[in-house]
């Protein structure tokens, strides 16, 4: 009796799951394949990694951090220019596109109706800006770095402009997303008690929201130190040999700096860009790492 | 007692305070200055497209003011556009054989087969490879790829850059934005769906090609003409290891400059403001930017269809 | 309609279960008018739509001052539609429509000029899920004063007053700046009540506060309302029949009706009278199969 139970039971979970006709040889070459899908991006993930920190092994020195980029001793170049000039176009870049960023998402989520046909092309458009190619960012900033009266000398505040402009539609998008997350029951219990909307936004939405906040912004960060494009066309060159200090200051950029010495034949020079690109990975890594600590830490679930 | 209440007429009773209630409007000068400040932040948006295509269509004026048009749709000569269409149709096409299959692959076991807790995990870990910088991936093309892959392990007779290793990498780069929107558009797929097939003893190989990639298939659209946008605009790949010279062929083992390796390349050479050379980075440009809005204008257009499905 | 006083009391019923409920009515005492010759709001011609879809059909309610109205009927009825009209809740839901009125001391609070802000300050709403925010307790309750700009003499008076009056005081006053997320659920409740009064509000409203409590914390907070009558004018809705009877001394019943050519369901308002009418002498056929438990 038992048994017939336990029998019927088998064969109605076979049913439900289908996991019996799973072992077909089909089947399994199907899920080989997804497989192998799956972990073929880790697999090159990792020979990039290895290969080039092989290669660049025999540089990760400290002249690597301290050194400017050198011509006359290609052995002994450093990257210190470049990771200046990085972490200070993140800054400034940060500066520029975060406030923006936050303020038109809000408006978009708390204020705006979207019966209009003024905020519903607001959305179109950004869907589109968030995939138009960074070089044409660039190209952008050329012009507005004209207007401003300064033509290509690629100083921080042009790869700046670049660089903001390029993840402003990131920062608004994650900043929505985090803003939705936020229970409309929490407005409407602000909004009962006599709160405007303003209130209710600056004073529980936006700070439950800060923790997704932090990791678009983060992860749109981590992008823009990364990108090379954009900084190639508002003039910024490898070879600057003095920190940038200040907005108007020239400047180079760990990207930049990688990408003019891979263009370069000298074995010297493919060992520094390999250890620079490790350089490069470790930051970004760091900044993914940061952005989910963040929201593992901090992200309520409501 | 009749329907309903029938006491209408608002008087005010006794007991009440002396002035009613003062309801009427206050005006927030402050609040209304702040929603015009948010306003304006999220036009600055519309300003930026606008922006792009001032930006670019101005020196485009000029140039073709200097340079015919035949001059510029040819298929040879300095100021040939042509040829770069070519190299980024080709390296583009690449990248697609590369990230569709893949892309997809990673997408169906990440929404059918992996558990909750092993998506958990895998999905970031998939997505990591959009967050390794372009230029990296072009060091890794010129540096293993087509050294060592291409040339030693496949013995094919590569030039030292070619379309193939920028197009394959490229092709690597693209697979998280189609696996991670396509998984997307496989999880709205009702569960219901899926059990409906299983039930009538279909296996999940059969249940994930013929339930669910179809019911998913207007987002795995979008999916995949998103990322035909990120590989025909992305430039550090090509600008690296597809090639600095324009060559029209549709042979992979070639070098080539694409639009976007021909935009990074000039850009980083010497041309006055002005120049023709500096105007015809603003004309390729704008053909770029093109391309891809149109591109993009399909895929958000996929997009509101699907929406509309659930 | 008689327009003498009628005495609130447990009386004939017309069936069992409905004089079971009658009897639970423990508004007892209190002697009112059939209509409150005092009302606080009222309802006039009131009907709401959602895009083309017509919620509500004809709304007339008068609220009497000091009393607790309770509003009752099948799911979808529009229950909380009405109720989200009386502090114009209903403007944050898109495509939300309404006409006629709504007289609060004689003012149409949809009128031109009316500042939806100014009447939620004065008509208070507790929702059906507690909604606490993520702040400390103090801060919860002090949030209301801060943001309408009270003024305040001293704000931990205030805090202690009205979570005293919230029936909470002794439960929380330890733990003030605590999280307000580690209350238990009715604790919660009450912590919204508490947050709602602090503001000094004249109604408040109450969609379902008891749904989401456990038959303790129910109890508790009926208790509160009852208490809170003495100061505010209270309307809540209920799916809780019992609740209705105990509490409330008036109530209000809401049916749906489909529309013969659309089939979309349109509330309205079937019957309302005193409570002890309600449930032991309903006017309505409708009204008696429904609190008898013989409506679907
Ligand atoms: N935001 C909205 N948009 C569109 N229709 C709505 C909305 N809110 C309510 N409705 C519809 O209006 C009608 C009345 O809804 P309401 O929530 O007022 O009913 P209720 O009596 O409170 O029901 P319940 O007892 O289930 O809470 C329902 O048919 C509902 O589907
Ligand atoms: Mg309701």
């Amino acid at each position: 009796m038992s048994s017939v139970a336990a029998r019927t039971a088998r064969d109605l979970t076979r049913i439900t799951t289908g996991r019996s006709r799973d072992r077909t040889p089909g089947s399994l070459i199907f899920l080989g394949g997804l497989w192998f899908s799956l972990f073929f991006g880790v697999m090159v993930l990792i020979v990039l990694i290895v290969t080039t920190a092989i290669d660049g092994a025999p540089r990760f020195d400290g002249a690597l951090f301290t050194a400017y980029d050198s011509t006359l001793a290609p052995e002994r170049t450093g990257f210190r220019a470049g990771i200046l000039g990085s972490i200070w176009l993140m800054f400034t870049t940060a500066v520029l596109a975060v406030p923006l960023g936050i303020a038109a998402a809000l408006y978009l989520e708390e204020f705006a109706d979207n019966g209009r046909w003024y905020n519903r092309f607001i959305e179109v458009n950004l869907q589109n800006l968030a995939a138009v190619p960074s070089v044409v960012y660039g190209l952008l900033a050329v012009a507005v770095m004209a207007l401003m009266g300064f033509e290509r000398k690629g100083i921080v505040l042009g790869g700046a402009i670049a660089l903001a402009m390029l993840i402003l539609p990131v920062i608004i998008i994650t900043t929505r997303e985090a803003v939705r997350a936020v229970p409309t029951e929490i407005r409407h219990g602000s909004l009962a008690l006599g709160a405007t909307v303003l209130q209710t936004t600056w004073r529980q939405t936006l700070p439950s929201a800060v923790p997704g906040i932090a990791t678009g912004t983060i992860l749109g960060l981590s992008r823009a130190i990364g990108e090379a494009a954009p900084l190639l066309l508002i003039g910024l060159a490898g070879a600057v040999r003095f920190d940038p200090a200040g907005i108007f200051s020239p400047v180079t950029a760990l990207p930049i700096q990688i990408y003019s010495m891979t263009s370069q034949s000298q074995e010297a020079y493919q060992q520094a860009a390999s250890a620079a690109i490790i350089v490069l990975l470790v930051m970004i890594l760091s900044l993914n790492a940061l952005a989910i600590f963040i929201r593992n830490k901090f992200q309520r679930s409501w | 007692m009749s329907d309903a209440h029938t006491g209408a007429g608002s008087s005010l009773g006794t007991g009440l305070p002396g002035v009613p209630p003062d309801l009427s409007g206050r005006s927030r000068p402050g609040e209304r200055a702040i929603q015009a400040v948010l306003f304006t932040s999220a036009l600055v948006s519309v300003a930026i497209t606008v922006g792009i295509v001032v930006a670019l269509v101005r020196p485009v004026v000029d140039f073709f003011a200097d340079v015919p048009f035949g001059d510029f749709f040819a298929l040879e000569g300095d100021l040939a556009v042509v040829p770069l269409v070519a190299a980024t149709f080709v390296v583009t096409a690449i990248a697609m054989l590369v990230a569709v299959p893949l892309g997809l692959g990673a997408a169906m076991y990440l929404s059918e087969y992996a558990s909750p807790r092993v998506r958990k995990v895998l999905k970031p870990t998939v997505e990591l490879l959009a967050g390794v910088p372009s230029v990296v991936y072009g060091f890794f093309a010129l540096a293993f790829v087509t050294p060592t892959l291409l040339q030693k392990i496949l013995n094919l007779e590569v030039g030292f850059t070619n379309a193939l290793a920028a197009g394959l990498v490229l092709g690597v780069m693209i697979i998280p934005t189609i696996a991670s929107l396509a998984e997307d558009a496989m999880a709205a797929v009702p569960q219901a769906m899926r059990q409906g097939s299983l039930a009538m003893g279909a296996n999940r190989m059969q249940t994930t090609l013929r339930v669910v990639f179809p019911a998913a298939l207007s987002g795995i659209a979008a999916a995949v003409v998103l990322g035909l946008s990120r590989a025909v605009g992305e430039t550090m790949i090509v600008a690296l290891a597809a090639g600095a010279r324009k060559n029209l062929s549709i042979d992979p083992r070639e070098g080539m400059q694409t639009m976007t390796g021909f935009i990074a390349q000039t850009a980083g050479g010497e041309n006055p403001v002005g120049s023709t050379s500096y105007n015809m980075l603003f004309a390729v440009g704008l053909l770029l930017f093109v391309i891809t809005l149109i591109i993009n204008i399909i895929s958000i257009s996929i997009v509101r269809r699907f929406r509309q499905v659930y | 309609m008689s327009t003498s006083p009628a005495t609130i009391s447990a009386s004939g019923s017309t069936t069992d279960r409905v004089g079971s409920l009658a009897d639970v009515h423990e508004a007892a005492e209190r002697v009112l008018p059939d209509l409150p010759t005092d009302p606080v709001m009222e309802a006039l011609d009131l009907n709401v739509y959602y895009g083309d879809f017509h919620a509500v059909h004809n709304v007339n309610l008068a609220f009497g001052r000091n009393e607790i109205t309770a509003l009752i009927g099948p799911s979808g009825c529009g229950k909380s539609t009405v109720l989200r009209c009386l502090n114009r809740m209903n403007d944050l839901v898109a495509g939300a429509r309404v006409e006629g009125e709504v007289s609060y001391h004689g003012q149409n609070i949809y009128a031109r000029g009316v500042d939806p802000i100014a009447v939620r300050t004065q008509v208070g709403m507790v929702f059906q899920k507690p909604n606490p925010f993520p702040k400390s307790i103090y801060d919860n309750v002090a949030y209301g004063p801060r943001v309408t700009g009270m003024k305040v003499e001293n704000m931990d008076d205030l805090v202690e007053e009205a979570l005293r009056g919230a029936a909470l005081w002794d439960e929380v006053k330890d733990k003030l700046k605590q999280s307000a997320y580690g209350l238990s659920g009715g604790q919660q409740q009450r912590l919204c009540i508490a947050r709602t009064i602090a503001t000094k509000p004249d109604v408040i409203l109450m969609d379902e506060p008891c749904s989401a409590l456990d038959p303790i914390a129910t109890s508790r907070v009926e208790d509160l309302m009852i208490s809170l009558r003495e100061d505010y004018t209270i309307i809540v809705v209920t799916h809780n029949m019992q609740q209705a009877a105990r509490v409330s001394d008036r109530t209000a019943f809401f049916t749906a009706r489909p529309d013969e050519t659309t089939g979309n369901r349109t509330g309205l308002l079937v019957e309302y009278n005193l409570t002890s009418n309600i449930f032991s002498n309903p006017n309505d056929k409708r009204t008696e199969d429904y609190i008898s438990g013989r409506f679907g």
